[in-house]
């Protein structure tokens, strides 16, 4: 008995996976529908449905890059304490003292390159018609995936606590004062008042649950910290998983029907 | 007789009750979103009296806790007048600066510039800085309030909330 069949015949080996390997076209399928991250993915695929002429393999690379983000924000956020005492000196220091510290510029270039990515699959998927019956829900699906990608940028955008993040995040919040009903400035605001007391005011408005004030300070950085590494992250991990399961049920990565 | 038995069945009064729930449940939650504490500074404050303020002058000390200029002027409307401009370009929020060699504001953002007087005149700036209240309180100090202000292109510089008008 050589080494690797005593390993593959141990009790750990078969508690673990429950199928041998995939040695022919039966255990092949038989191993696709019972390992977890495999069960999201088609059994099988036609080789012109993933030529790389035709897919750009954008979205395989657009998720490589979300798993390089998940990774380096992780270990980034050992090293970075978002407050005001200490948010812009720890990103000094990532730079000038961390061993690695070189982390936060893959963090930052990889964050660039999935906006890009993401764009570019968004726009293969539309030049090769991949939009149409039975896949419009999941366009719809990666249009969710598309804001969210903005707003982890976005978010993200603030962290470093410099002057370019205060003031980008500042004007860019600003546009949330405009909201129809829920920005204090928006049309329809004026509207939602009880006897003469307005309800959308700017402590009330989307930009002040936005913000957690009038203006950008600490509990800013600190929500958008929460949104940057939690929040978003969450849904966008649960969006990613129906997004490919959907690929699946709806007949393989692009191709004619 | 069958619609009112359907409404009033258990399948109806369990998903009303669970909608209407968790709409409290959201609306609860978007309230629990807005601080009732903000460590902010006060919107109402005493600036010193009016002799503090010499005329032709922008000053700036105020700018980084309070967010307002004071300016001292008599060049809008030939007016001796001190007024309070609000430290937010009216173009996307940014914070201009005062050059006191050139005699303007000008933001770093996108190059909008303004007056002494708070009129926009380069940039993309749609219109004018806004003014703040301003009023002589009992003591005789110079109080500013952030909580109203006054939009020159509106007509609300007429105002005198929006002014202190220096006599003698």
């Amino acid at each position: 008995m050589s080494i690797g069949e005593y390993i593959r015949d141990s009790q750990i080996w078969k508690s673990i996976f429950r199928h041998p390997a995939p040695y022919d076209r039966r255990n092949r399928v038989v191993v696709m529908l019972t390992n977890f991250f495999l069960h999201l993915h088609p059994v099988s695929v036609k080789k012109q449905g993933i030529a790389l002429s035709y897919t750009w393999c954008m979205g395989g690379i657009t998720f490589f890059l979300f798993l390089v983000e998940t990774v380096t924000g992780v270990l980034l956020m050992f090293y970075y304490r978002p407050t005001l005492e200490w948010a812009y000196n720890d990103i000094l220091a990532l730079r000038d003292v961390t061993t690695l510290g070189i982390m936060r510029e893959i963090h930052r270039w990889a964050a660039h390159a999935m906006v890009i990515t993401v764009w570019l699959h968004m726009y293969r998927v539309f030049l090769t018609g991949s939009y149409k019956p039975p896949r419009e829900f999941n366009w719809v699906v990666g249009v969710l995936l598309l804001v969210l990608t903005l707003l982890l940028s976005f978010t993200g955008y603030l962290l470093p606590w410099d002057q370019l993040a205060i003031w980008a995040i500042t004007v860019g919040s600003n546009m949330a004062r405009a909201t129809p009903f829920l920005g204090h400035e928006g049309p329809g605001a004026q509207i939602l008042n009880l006897g003469g007391f307005d309800l959308i005011t700017n402590a009330s408005d989307a930009r002040f649950i936005l913000l957690g004030g009038r203006f950008v300070g600490e509990n800013t950085l600190n929500r958008f910290y929460i949104l940057h590494c939690v929040a978003i992250p969450l849904v966008v991990a649960g969006l990613i998983a129906i997004h490919f399961w959907r690929v699946r049920k709806d007949g393989g990565i692009s191709q004619p029907l | 007789m069958v619609l009112v038995a359907l409404l009033l069945s258990p399948f109806v009064l369990a998903w009303t009750l669970l909608a209407g729930t968790s709409v409290i449940a959201l609306l609860a939650t978007a309230r629990f979103m807005m601080p009732n504490v903000l460590i902010e500074p006060p919107r109402k404050f005493k600036i010193g009296p009016a002799s503090d303020y010499d005329l032709g002058t922008v000053a700036t000390k105020l700018v980084a806790q309070f967010g307002v200029w004071i300016v001292h002027t008599d060049q809008y409307r030939g007016k001796n007048l001190i007024y309070a401009l609000a430290s937010v370009c009216t173009h996307l929020g940014c914070t201009p600066s005062w050059l006191a060699g050139e005699q303007k504001f000008k933001c770093p953002c996108h190059g909008s510039g303004f007056y002494i007087t708070g009129i926009n005149f380069e940039g993309p700036a749609p219109r004018p800085l806004e003014r703040v209240g301003i009023r002589l309180s009992e003591d005789g100090m110079l109080e500013v309030d952030k909580s109203i202000k006054f939009q020159e292109e509106m007509g609300q510089w007429i105002d005198p909330a929006s002014y202190y008008e220096v006599v003698g």
